[in-house]
C-alpha cells in the first residue's frame, strides 16, 4: 500500500494554519522600516481636464511628503507597449498621473504621501482640485447602433467563428422560434483583500515590491518597462492573495503609484486602495445580448443566433469570448454568432471569473429554457436531444466530454424526474417552488510554465514556481503532486510560489494554473527522480542497478522495483551515501502542441437549482443547488469542492444581487461599497451539492487536469433565472432577479 | 478622514456642557455609523466626545411599569434582554433584523436613533446632496433612487431613515428621555425624527446641546400579536427596502388596539395613526388589512427606481398584520427574517 499517494485525496490546505494564525502576510502587511504611506485621490468627474491642483496647501502640513500628480511626475516610458501587461487588450493603456485628462469617474488623479497612513488620508481629503468638465457618455443603452467589431483583442480572445449553414433562413422556417434580449449591468470583482503594494526601497533603484496580484511576473514586467528597471531592481513578491477573481490579472494602479513614490522619494512606500476605489478599475462589462433559437419538429435545434454588445473604455478594446460557446455547446448546423463593443467613458473592463462565458451562458441557457417551453420538451431532455458529440466551431473531437454523465448524475441527485413542467405548479405551503437547470462549458487550457526542485540531504524536497495562490489551493495541490511523484510524505515537501526570483509561471487565471503548474511540478520532480535513481544505483549493493526510470516507482519514501517491490532503496539515504548536500533540477514544461491543436479541450457542468418564491412579496431564495462538473482529474476533492461551492455562491450572487449601478448624470457607479453592492451572506445560501464526474484524459495534458476556477460558475445564474420562471411564470431576462422585478 | 481630538465625557452634565460650548463636538458611542461617515468625509468633527463610560447602560423597570432602555445599552444586549424578549418581542425582532451580530454588539440604543441615511449621494462627497451640503441639490431625485423614500418626501430630499429598531420603537410608542442644559425632558418617539421639508440637514428635533439618556417603553402588551417584516435584497447586513412593524391587541377576532409603522419608506420611521384608527374595532381579516395598507400608501409617491416600493409596502403591511393577527410571524414565510 502506498502512503505517499496524494493525488485525488482530500488533503487539508497546507497553507491553512498560516492563514488562520495570521502568519500569512498579504501585500499591505509587510512593515518594512521607515515606511511612508500613499493615499490615492480619485477624480470626482467622469470626463474633462484637471485645471488646478492646490498641492501647496497640503504640502504645508507637517509630515506630508509629496503630492504626485501629472504636474510633477517625471518623464517615464514613452511608448504604449511599455504599459502593456500580459493581458492588456488592444489600444492604449491608461497611464496614471500622466496628463491632465480625466477619462472616467474615480480615475486616480493624485497620490498624497505622508509619514503616516492617517495623515496621508487626511491630507488627501483636503486636496482641492479644479476641473474643466466635458460632457460624458456612460450609457451603453444609447450605444446600440454604435457597436463595432474589435480588431485584435487581448490574449485568449477568439473572434466568433464565421456563420455556418443558413441561420437566417432556417430561423424563418423553424417549427418553434424564440428570441429575447438579456441584460446585465457592470459587476465588480470585490475580492476581500483590497489592492495594495508595499515597496521596500533598498537603495539606488533597487526595490522589493510586495504586490497584490495574480501574477508577480506580470507586475514585474510592467514596473521594469514603465520605470526602466532591471529584473534585479524590480523584485516582486506575492505569496498570498486575498481573492482575485480576475481583478489581479492586470497590474492595478496602486502598484504604479507606490513604485513611483518610492523611486522619487527614495524611501519605502505603501499604497492601498479604499473599498470605494475597488470600483474604479476593471469589471465585468455591462452587456446587452440577443439570442434567437429555432427548432425542428423533432426538437432538434434548427438554427441559432447569438449577438452580444458590451462596453469598453475610450482607450482600450477589452474583449472576451461571450458568444463563441453558443456554437459548440449544442449540435446545430445553422449558427450565426456576432460580437461588438461600444466605447463609453468608463475604465476598461477586465476579466472577471469565467469572463464572457458567464455572460454568454446566462443568455444562451435562458433561451434554451424558453425554447424547451415553446417546444413542449423538458429542459433537460431538450439539451440531451441536442448534445454536441463534437466541437462544431473548431471541427474537432473533444479530448473528453462527460457532460451527459453530468446531466444524469446531477438530475438523479436533484430529483429532476419529479418536476412538474407547468410553471407555478409546484408549491411548498404558500411558497411557489421552481426548478431550473442550465449547462456550462469552459476551456481546459495549459500554458508554458517553469519549476525547480531541490532535494537536500535531510530528506526535504523544495519545489519552486512563481505562480500565485488566490485562495484556490495551489500550495496544497502542488505539494501533493510533488510528494507523490517522489514518493515522499507531505511533511517532507515544501512548495513555494509568488516570487519573481523563482522559475517563471504564467498568470494565475483562465483555469490553467492547476494544469500548467501541476504538470511543470510533475516534470521537474521526475527530472530530479531520475538523478536520485542514478545516485541510488551507485550505492553499495543497490538492488536498483540497471533499472530504467520506468522500471521503478517512488513510494513510501523508497525507490523500488516495479517487478519486485521488496527491492528498494530509502530515498533519505541516497544523498548521505553519495556525499552530496543536495540535488537540483530545473525545467520548463511546454504544452504538447499536437494534442492542443488536434482536440477540443473543455470542461463542462450541469447545474440544477431549486428556488422558493413568496408570490405576494416577490422574495426569492435559492434553496438547493446541485452542480455536476466534468473537469478531468480532480487533484484534491476537498479544495476542488470548495472552489465549486464558491462558484455556486458567485452564480447565485450574479443571479440575484450583483450590479454596479451607474448614475449616468454623474457617469459614476453609485453603490460603490460593500454595504450597497450586494453579495450573498451566509443566510442567503442553503444546500449546495457538488458532484465531480471524473474524466480520464491524457490528451488535455499528462496529468489529465482541466481546471476548476471558472466552470463551476457557469450555468448557475441561468439555472436560477430558469427556476424563477418555473416558480412564477415570469421570465426575467435582466439581471439581477430582484424583488422589484419579481413583484410587479 | 479629518484630524480630531478624542476625549471621554466624565458625566452626562459635562457632556451636555461641552457640546453646548462647541458645536464641532460630536458624540461617539458604538461608533458604527459615525466612523464610516468620517472615513467618507461626510462628517468632519474636530472633537469626538466618547460617551461609552457614562452610566447609561442599564435596562430596568420604568416608573409606569414599562421598561427603560439605557441609551448606552448595546442593541444586542437590548434585543436579548429577558424583559424585552418577553414583553416587547417586536423590538427584539426589529433589532435582530438589522445590521449584523458584530455591529449589534457595538451599536448602542441612543446611537441607533442618530444613525444617518444610507442614501448613495449623501455618502459620496463628489455629488450634490442637500442633507450633507444644504442648498447643493438632491441628486437622488432624477438619479438612482431605488432605496429612497416614497412617503413624506420633499423637493429637497428623498432619503430614508435606515433604522429597524426605530420602526419598532415608533410602533410601541416609545418615549425618548433627553438631557440638556435646561435639564431633562421627554420626547414622544413620533416627534423625535422629522421629515426633510426645507431643512433635510436635520434628521431629528433635538437641540444641539441635548443628549439622549434613555428610551422608555410604555406598559402595554403587544407580546401576543406582533410582526416585524423586513424586505431587503439579502438576508442580513442589508437595509430595508420596506419594513413593517405591526402590533395588535385582539378581543376574539376584533382589533382592540393597533400599531403600524414602516421603515425604508420615509425620512423617519413612518407610523401611520390614521391607518391604526382604520384597524381599531374592525375584524382582523385580510380585507381590513388591505384597507389599512391602502390608507398608508395613499399619499405615496414614487421617483422611478423606487416606485415598486408602493406596491411592496402595501403587500408587506397586509402580510405583517396577518402574521401579527395569527401570532405566527415566521410560519408563513420562513425566509423573511433569518434570525439566529
Amino acid at each position: 500500500m502506498s502512503t505517499t499517494s496524494y493525488i485525488g485525496k482530500p488533503v487539508n490546505r497546507v497553507d491553512g494554519p498560516a492563514k488562520v494564525t495570521g502568519a500569512a502576510k498579504y501585500a499591505a502587511e509587510f512593515n518594512v522600516p521607515h515606511l511612508a504611506y500613499g493615499h490615492i485621490v480619485s477624480s470626482s468627474i467622469a470626463k474633462g481636464k484637471i485645471t488646478k491642483i492646490y498641492a501647496d496647501e497640503i504640502l504645508a502640513i507637517p509630515g506630508v511628503l509629496q503630492v504626485f500628480s501629472h504636474e510633477n511626475v517625471p518623464s517615464l516610458a514613452w511608448f504604449d507597449r511599455s504599459y502593456k501587461d500580459d493581458v492588456a487588450p488592444g489600444g492604449s493603456p491608461f497611464r496614471p498621473l500622466q496628463g491632465n485628462e480625466v477619462k472616467y469617474s474615480m480615475q486616480p488623479v493624485a497620490l498624497v504621501v505622508a509619514e503616516t497612513f492617517e495623515l496621508a488620508r487626511y491630507a488627501a481629503a483636503l486636496l482641492r482640485i479644479e476641473y474643466e468638465v466635458t460632457k460624458h457618455d456612460t450609457d451603453l443603452e444609447t450605444k446600440r447602433d454604435d457597436g463595432f467589431e474589435p480588431g485584435r483583442g487581448k490574449t485568449g480572445w477568439v473572434p466568433p467563428p464565421k456563420p455556418r449553414g443558413n441561420p437566417d433562413k432556417e430561423l424563418k422556417n423553424a417549427t418553434h422560434r424564440v428570441e429575447g434580449e438579456y441584460i446585465h449591468l457592470a459587476q465588480h470583482h470585490n475580492p476581500m483583500e483590497m489592492f495594495a503594494s508595499t515597496v521596500e526601497f533598498l537603495g539606488d533603484k533597487k526595490l522589493n515590491i510586495y504586490d497584490k496580484t495574480q501574477g508577480a511576473f506580470n507586475s514585474q514586467q510592467y514596473v521594469m518597462k514603465v520605470f526602466g528597471l532591471s529584473k534585479d531592481e524590480a523584485h516582486v513578491v506575492s505569496q498570498y492573495t486575498g481573492g482575485g477573481f480576475g481583478s489581479g490579472l492586470r497590474p492595478q494602479y496602486q502598484l504604479f503609484m507606490a513604485v513611483l513614490a518610492a523611486l522619487e522619494l527614495k524611501r519605502s512606500v505603501r499604497v492601498s486602495m479604499t473599498r470605494q476605489q475597488m470600483f474604479s478599475m476593471g469589471h465585468r462589462p455591462h452587456t446587452l445580448q440577443y439570442v434567437e433559437l429555432g427548432t425542428n419538429p423533432d426538437g432538434s435545434l434548427a438554427a441559432l443566433h447569438h449577438h452580444a454588445l458590451h462596453e469598453t473604455s475610450q482607450f482600450e478594446d477589452y474583449t472576451e469570448n461571450v458568444v463563441n460557446w453558443s456554437g459548440m455547446l449544442y449540435q446545430c448546423d445553422n449558427v450565426k454568432l456576432t460580437y461588438q463593443l461600444a466605447k463609453i467613458d468608463v475604465y476598461t473592463p477586465q476579466d472577471m471569473r469565467a469572463p464572457g462565458a458567464a455572460t454568454g451562458s446566462f443568455a444562451l441557457e435562458c433561451a434554451m429554457d424558453e425554447m424547451a417551453y415553446a417546444a413542449g420538451i423538458d429542459p433537460l431532455e431538450f439539451r440531451l436531444r441536442n448534445y454536441a458529440e463534437r466541437d462544431q466551431n473548431l471541427k474537432r473531437e473533444f479530448s473528453s466530454k462527460k457532460l451527459r454523465e453530468c446531466y444524469h448524475e446531477g438530475a438523479a441527485k436533484f430529483g429532476w424526474e419529479k418536476r412538474n413542467p407547468e410553471p407555478r405548479s409546484m408549491r411548498d405551503g404558500d411558497l411557489l417552488v421552481g426548478w431550473g437547470m442550465a449547462t456550462g462549458v469552459w476551456d481546459a487550457s495549459i500554458q508554458k510554465c517553469a519549476a525547480s526542485a531541490t532535494f537536500t540531504a535531510d530528506g526535504h524536497l523544495t519545489v519552486l514556481s512563481g505562480t500565485n495562490d488566490i485562495g484556490t489551493g495551489t500550495y496544497t495541490i502542488m505539494t501533493q503532486i510533488a510528494a507523490q511523484t517522489l514518493g515522499l510524505p507531505l511533511e517532507a515537501v515544501t512548495f513555494k510560489l509568488g516570487d519573481t526570483n523563482q522559475p517563471e509561471a504564467p498568470l494565475q487565471g483562465g483555469s490553467w494554473t492547476a494544469a500548467s503548474v501541476g504538470n511543470a511540478v510533475k516534470q521537474v520532480c521526475d527530472k530530479l527522480g531520475e538523478q536520485l535513481l542514478k545516485l541510488a544505483q551507485k550505492m553499495e549493493g543497490s538492488p536498483l542497478k540497471g533499472a530504467a526510470y520506468e522500471d521503478v516507482e517512488f513510494v513510501n519514501g523508497q525507490i523500488r522495483l516495479n517487478a519486485d517491490i521488496n527491492q528498494a532503496v530509502v530515498i533519505r539515504d541516497i544523498l548521505p551515501a553519495s556525499g552530496k548536500d543536495k540535488l537540483e533540477a530545473e525545467n520548463t514544461m511546454l504544452p504538447n502542441p499536437i494534442n492542443q491543436l488536434k482536440n477540443s479541450l473543455h470542461a463542462h457542468n450541469a447545474v440544477f437549482v431549486e428556488v422558493k418564491v413568496d408570490p405576494e412579496l416577490g422574495t426569492l431564495h435559492v434553496t438547493r443547488v446541485v452542480n455536476a462538473v466534468a473537469a478531468g482529474r480532480i487533484l484534491n476533492p476537498k479544495t476542488a469542492r470548495s472552489q465549486v461551492l464558491g462558484s455556486v455562491v458567485w452564480g447565485i450572487s450574479m443571479a440575484l444581487m450583483e450590479e454596479s449601478v451607474m448614475d449616468h448624470g454623474f457617469g459614476r457607479y453609485m453603490n460603490h461599497n460593500y454595504s450597497e453592492y450586494h453579495i450573498p451572506v451566509s443566510a442567503d445560501i442553503h444546500d449546495i451539492d457538488v458532484i465531480f464526474v471524473e474524466e480520464e484524459d491524457d490528451k488535455v495534458n499528462p496529468l489529465g487536469i482541466k481546471g476548476l476556477g471558472e466552470v463551476g460558475l457557469l450555468g448557475v445564474a441561468a439555472a436560477v433565472a430558469n427556476a424563477a420562471f418555473h416558480a412564477t411564470g415570469k421570465r426575467i431576462r435582466n439581471l439581477p432577479v430582484s424583488i422589484d422585478k419579481l413583484l410587479l | 478622514m479629518n484630524s480630531f481630538t478624542y476625549t471621554r465625557a466624565s458625566g452626562v452634565e459635562a457632556a451636555v456642557r461641552e457640546k453646548a460650548a462647541d458645536n464641532a463636538v460630536k458624540f461617539i458611542a458604538g461608533g458604527t455609523n459615525i466612523l464610516d461617515l468620517m472615513k467618507e468625509n461626510v462628517e468632519r468633527p474636530s472633537r469626538l466626545l466618547d460617551l461609552n463610560h457614562l452610566p447609561l447602560k442599564a435596562i430596568e423597570a420604568a416608573p409606569d411599569g414599562g421598561l427603560r432602555l439605557g441609551a448606552l445599552a448595546t442593541n444586542a444586549d437590548t434585543a436579548w434582554h429577558p424583559e424585552v424578549q418577553k414583553r416587547y418581542p417586536l423590538l427584539n425582532q426589529a433589532i435582530l433584523a438589522g445590521a449584523s451580530p458584530q455591529l449589534r454588539n457595538m451599536a448602542t440604543n441612543g446611537g441607533n436613533l442618530f444613525q444617518r441615511t444610507r442614501c448613495y449621494y449623501f455618502y459620496d462627497t463628489a455629488t450634490p446632496c442637500n442633507k450633507r451640503e444644504p442648498g447643493s441639490g438632491c441628486s437622488a431625485i432624477g438619479g438612482y433612487n431605488r432605496i429612497h423614500a416614497i412617503l413624506g418626501t420633499s423637493e429637497q430630499c428623498i432619503a430614508t431613515h435606515p433604522s429597524d429598531m426605530c420602526v419598532a420603537l415608533a410602533a410601541l410608542k416609545a418615549t425618548v428621555r433627553v438631557s440638556g442644559q435646561n435639564g431633562e425632558r421627554t420626547v414622544k418617539f413620533e416627534n423625535f425624527h422629522r421629515l426633510p421639508g426645507d431643512a433635510p440637514e436635520f434628521d431629528h428635533t433635538l437641540a444641539p446641546d441635548e443628549l439622549v439618556t434613555a428610551i422608555d417603553l410604555p406598559n402595554e402588551d403587544f407580546s401576543q400579536h406582533f410582526s416585524y417584516l423586513k424586505l431587503r435584497d439579502r438576508q442580513s447586513y442589508a437595509f430595508a427596502l420596506v419594513s413593517v412593524a405591526a402590533a395588535l391587541q385582539l378581543d376574539g377576532n376584533t382589533i382592540k388596539e393597533a400599531r403600524l409603522a414602516l421603515g425604508g419608506v420615509a425620512h423617519k420611521p413612518w407610523r401611520d395613526q390614521q391607518a391604526e384608527e382604520l384597524l381599531k374595532g374592525q375584524p382582523a381579516t385580510e380585507d381590513t388589512f388591505r384597507k389599512a395598507a391602502a390608507a398608508v400608501v395613499s399619499s405615496a409617491r414614487g421617483y422611478g427606481h423606487n416606485t415598486f416600493k408602493i406596491e411592496l409596502a402595501k403587500r408587506a403591511i397586509v402580510r405583517a398584520l396577518k402574521q401579527a393577527a395569527e401570532g405566527t410571524q415566521h410560519a408563513s414565510d420562513i425566509f423573511t427574517n433569518s434570525n439566529p
